[in-house]
């Protein structure tokens, strides 16, 4: 497919359908050669959205079949989210979607552009304070290779918002759609359950 | 090292605030101006030639800038190892392309476009017709006498005979076939054991069977499984004034320069490597992966930079495998439990590329784990059409406890002996000697094993004695087993370089060369140095994961070396450190260099004191060896260039290490585990789990805990669920993705194990300490092993992973059901 292939005609048609007209040429990051003007030729989906990533709106053009791991990755900067497998088995891409835990990797960028999008890169106070599941990490030492911690503690912030006084048990149980091959899990649930423990204002002692 | 401040204390690594802010880089992170991506080309067939290759349409797609076929990677180049030895290219091995693939999912070729859509979509276009040749994923089917090759040359690897008195020419492929009456015991479900590669003795094995009260012949079946490193090996590449920057994932920062240099034939101080994190390698990427020169070639090609993201289904066919295993023990006991002959074979399964040595070595480990008074070793590794072999995670050790493991827990069973006290009673001791005798006639020994001390540790920890009682009890379907194991593996190597630079400000700059796989050791080890020098660890700023910072000659981590590697380089650093500053205070300040003490941020003798700071201003004043204008001759030429360039900054401390070592290093773990089955369904799970290590002194808690337990769990895997499936009539992988061939989750594992560790001091070593990264695995594996048998009884399993089927059946014929003999099922 070329740029030729977007008619006059089906362009409108996917501009009426997404109700906004402006074009998204000016927005083009990265977008296909291939796929340049499949917005309007699929007829209804916009590509330009707003995004409300970290509290922040990000204007960005997506295609329809991208997946928010994909867009956050490469469009919005954000690669703290990791993709390890890409096919919803390890959980190292979650993030929290209004405020539960998502597979990024199998989730629509569509799907969720009224939502709030919460990754491990908007945990941290804006002065650097850590988030206190950050900080129970850091306090116990809690992983190793880490491709897997960014989808852990937002597993765990997401758990805890639910359930904020779990027990190791519960815990465990709260993070167990995220795989970690270093297979640091005593280690891991330690340092989460510290996270939760400081979410509630427990001093160590 | 008595009364430490930083070794043996935990702290926050200087990596982990990036860590967990999601900061951390990974090579699948980074982005380059005008990057483009790659796709790779996968064989559909596991054996096969390419006939003719059709890319036009591909070319002709808007988007698409390069294609990389295997006819325009170097040709391999022989390797110039450290000591100035040539080992010359193997025309057979590994590479990043192929036009014969020799398994299903080899890479053809690859495509480079402007995203991934288009490198997808051209990749599908091109046309590739493939020849299919004979092929084989089975490699007792490929011993058979009419069993199919792997590779027109044949099935395994050898040397051709050479004359007396000359030596043996290259590795080339080579058949070997085993006769009909070699197969002949495979009837009673036995491993035959045909003629073999590699053999080995000591002692009298015949006489130590005579001697036997107890004899047993077991044949088992250790399966393979793929590494699953969660960060697949994806790679950045780009070139800038003939320099290649390569963003990838390694074991060894330090030595993975080489192996890219001499894959792509570029002198390596053309190559910068930019490795700071890397997610998980266990083996499987010790100096890094050959497939990371794709990006590297397509970069070149089309003049841009190049990401070439690696699919998980990729990952699983090019990222490597650890070998199954066949293996037949005979043991002979003693009354009291003394294992007085041991008589092990072992067929190792292989890629048709090089060979990896696991069913070859795994024998060394059984004979200093359980100190059997004769011994017997051989060893066959075939070639198949099934991925490229590589190291995991205690190799070989790992597969060789594992069949011999078993066999203790039963003989133990049979002369009515307590399995812990079976193992204390042929534990190594001290010096414990191992393998064959050499040459002169002597047998190597370990630099010390306290393994017995392990074994009383643990067995208080997790309450043996109280959890035995209650073993084999049945309550409603439900009955508990509780088994022990002890395990080993090499944990050390030596001959490695320290360097660090004392600096004006005061502060002390170390170099490490160590790769980051998250087990800490790229920053523990250096807490040797600031605590030597007495510098507070705020003032210690470590250089890392980038070899254009200026990195020391270091080892690869893998096999649990660095620790033991990297802290007697970081004592050797620090020693040469702190005799320059005594020089330079004597100098200065009058007396003796031997008069003076480092101490507290300062050096102090009889004529007063400086600070560390005016030491290091001095240093460059003085020049020479003080500021590293001068070098130690025995340095490594790595950390010679390295240190070139930091010269004339503060007071440089750089040696080789070469302190002595009496012995090799070898680490120890004994793991206690306690399973409850299910006995009407078959399913069991893991109710607790203790392990204890004997590996020196231990230099960061936490980090050595996480990787006690967290090996551990990797070995259990083996016992639970792991495996790789290959189809035998069309040699494909039926165990593609994770859900397939799952690791542990957190909640197949007990959620409050507990860790120990001896903390002897290895002798051999200054700090004492030693690696912790393998052995815990066959402890973890073995464990839960020893205890189904313990709340079964005796002929359960014959092969790994156990399966709740594979229980089932065996409860309801009484006796076990499995094929020990058929890979792949």
């Amino acid at each position: 497919m070329s740029q030729k292939a977007v008619s006059r005609r089906n362009f409108i048609k996917g501009v009426i359908a997404g109700g906004v007209a402006v074009s998204s040429a000016a927005y083009l990051f990265r977008s296909s050669p291939l796929l340049s003007g499949q917005a309007a030729r699929t007829g209804g989906v916009e590509r330009l959205l707003a995004l409300t990533v970290n509290g922040q709106t990000r204007r960005v053009d997506v295609a329809p079949q991208e997946t928010l791991a994909s867009t956050l990755r490469y469009k919005l900067g954000l690669t703290g989210t990791k993709l390890g497998c890409d096919r919803a088995e390890c959980g190292a891409c979650t993030v929290l979607v209004d405020d539960v835990p998502r597979y990024a990797c199998s989730v629509l960028t569509h799907a969720v552009r009224t939502k709030r999008i919460q990754t491990i890169e908007g945990l941290a106070a804006a002065d650097g304070t850590l988030h206190p599941v950050q900080q129970g990490v850091v306090d116990e030492q809690g992983f190793q290779c880490a491709f897997c911690m960014s989808g852990f503690i937002m597993a765990t912030v997401g758990y805890l918002k639910k359930h904020p006084n779990p027990t190791r048990e519960e815990l465990a149980h709260g993070v167990s759609g995220n795989l970690c091959r270093c297979q640091d899990y005593d280690k891991i649930l330690t340092a989460l359950h510290r996270g939760a423990e400081l979410s509630r204002g427990v001093a160590r002692g | 090292m008595a009364d430490t401040k930083l070794v043996g204390q935990n702290y926050v690594t200087p990596d982990l605030l990036a860590k967990v802010t999601g900061r951390a880089k990974y090579a699948e992170d980074f982005r380059a101006e005008g990057m483009l991506f790659a796709k790779l080309l996968l064989s559909p067939i596991p054996h096969g030639r390419v006939r003719s290759v059709d890319t036009s349409a591909a070319e002709a797609m808007p988007g698409v800038r390069a294609i990389l076929r295997a006819s325009e990677l170097p040709a391999p180049a022989d390797t110039v190892t450290d000591l100035g030895e040539t080992i010359r290219a193997n025309p057979k091995a590994e590479r990043a392309l192929t036009d014969e693939p020799v398994y299903a999912g080899e890479a053809i070729l690859a495509v480079a476009a402007v995203d991934e859509e288009t490198a997808a979509a051209a990749i599908e276009a091109i046309r590739v017709d493939f020849e299919p040749l004979p092929f084989v994923v089975d490699p007792l089917t490929a011993l058979r006498p009419d069993g199919p090759n792997p590779r027109a040359e044949g099935n395994v690897w050898g040397r051709p005979a050479a004359a007396p008195g000359t030596p043996p020419g290259p590795l080339e492929i080579q058949e070997l076939k085993w006769s009909d009456a070699d197969f002949a015991e495979s009837e009673q479900g036995k491993l035959p054991m045909g003629k073999p590669q590699v053999e080995w003795s000591y002692g009298d094995l015949d006489a130590g069977f005579r001697n036997a009260a107890l004899v047993l012949d077991e044949t088992f079946y250790v399966s393979n499984n793929q590494h699953h490193v969660l960060e697949p090996r994806s790679a950045l590449a780009y070139w800038q004034n003939g320099k290649l920057y390569m963003h990838s994932g390694t074991q060894s920062a330090v030595q993975t320069v080489a192996s890219i240099a001499r894959w792509l034939r570029l002198d390596q101080k053309d190559v910068v490597l930019i490795t700071e994190y890397t997610g998980g390698g266990f083996g499987s990427r010790a100096t890094g992966s050959v497939q990371c020169m794709i990006p590297a070639l397509l970069s070149k090609k089309a003049n841009a930079p190049v990401l070439m993201r690696i699919t998980r289904e990729e990952e699983n066919y090019i990222g490597g495998i650890r070998p199954a295993v066949h293996g037949r023990v005979k043991a002979g006991f003693a009354k009291d439990g003394r294992l007085l002959a041991l008589d092990l074979y072992t067929i190792g399964e292989n890629s048709a590329y090089e060979a990896q040595g696991d069913a070859a070595s795994g024998g060394r480990f059984v004979s200093l784990l359980y100190q059997p008074e004769a011994m017997r070793s051989r060893a066959i590794t075939v070639l198949t059409n099934t991925p490229p072999r590589r190291a995991q995670s205690q190799p070989g050790g790992l597969q060789a406890i594992m069949i011999v493991e078993p066999v203790i827990a039963k003989a133990a069973r049979q002369l009515g002996i307590d399995q812990v006290e079976m193992r204390r009673i042929n534990a190594p001791v001290g010096k414990a000697k191992l393998g064959p005798a050499n040459a002169q006639g002597q047998r190597g020994y370990a630099t010390s094993a306290f393994v017995r001390e392990a074994l009383d540790r643990g067995k208080e920890i997790f309450g043996w004695d109280a959890r035995k009682a209650r073993s084999g009890q049945r309550v409603g379907s439900k009955v508990r087993g509780v088994g022990v194991a002890v395990s080993t593996f090499v944990a050390g190597s030596t001959g490695f370089d320290g360097l660090l630079v004392i600096k004006p400000d005061g502060k002390l700059y170390v170099q490490s060369g160590v790769g980051n796989l998250g087990t800490e050791s790229v920053f523990d080890v250096h807490r040797v140095a600031a605590e030597m020098i007495g510098v507070p660890w705020e003032k210690v700023a470590i250089a890392w994961g980038d070899t254009s910072q200026h990195l020391p000659w270091t080892c690869v981590s893998g096999g649990s070396q660095t620790t033991h590697a990297m802290t007697r380089a970081a004592h050797a650093a620090a020693s040469d450190a702190i005799a320059k500053a005594k020089e330079i205070a004597a100098r200065a300040l009058g007396g003796g260099p031997e008069a003076y003490r480092v101490a507290g941020e300062r050096v102090s003798g009889p004529g007063g004191s400086l600070t560390l700071a005016q030491v290091a201003e001095r240093a460059i004043q003085m020049g020479g060896k003080y500021d590293g204008h001068e070098l130690p001759e025995d340095i490594n030429k790595f950390t010679a260039t390295s240190a070139q360039a930091l010269a004339g900054q503060g007071l440089m401390g750089v040696a080789r290490d070469t302190y002595p070592r009496d012995g090799t290093s070898f680490s120890f773990v004994a793991g206690f585990a306690e399973v409850e089955v299910d006995v009407e369904t078959g399913q069991y799970h893991l109710v607790d789990y203790t392990a204890v290590g004997d590996s020196g002194t231990i230099v960061h808690p936490r980090a050595y805990g996480g990787q006690v337990l967290g090996r551990s769990i990797l070995g259990m895997s083996h016992t639970l669920a792991l495996k790789t499936v290959y189809d035998q009539h069309y040699g494909l992988s039926l165990t593609q993705r994770m859900y397939q061939s799952r690791p542990p989750t957190i909640l197949d594992v007990p959620r409050n194990m507990k860790w120990d560790a001896v903390n002897i001091p290895d002798p051999e070593t200054p700090v004492g300490a030693r690696g912790i990264g393998e052995p815990p695995v066959a402890a973890g594996a073995c464990a839960i092993l020893n205890a189904l048998s313990d709340a079964l009884g005796d002929d359960i399993y014959r092969r790994a992973p156990v399966t709740l089927d594979s229980i089932l059946m065996a409860l309801e014929h009484g006796r076990p059901m499995q094929d020990p003999l058929t890979a792949h099922i």
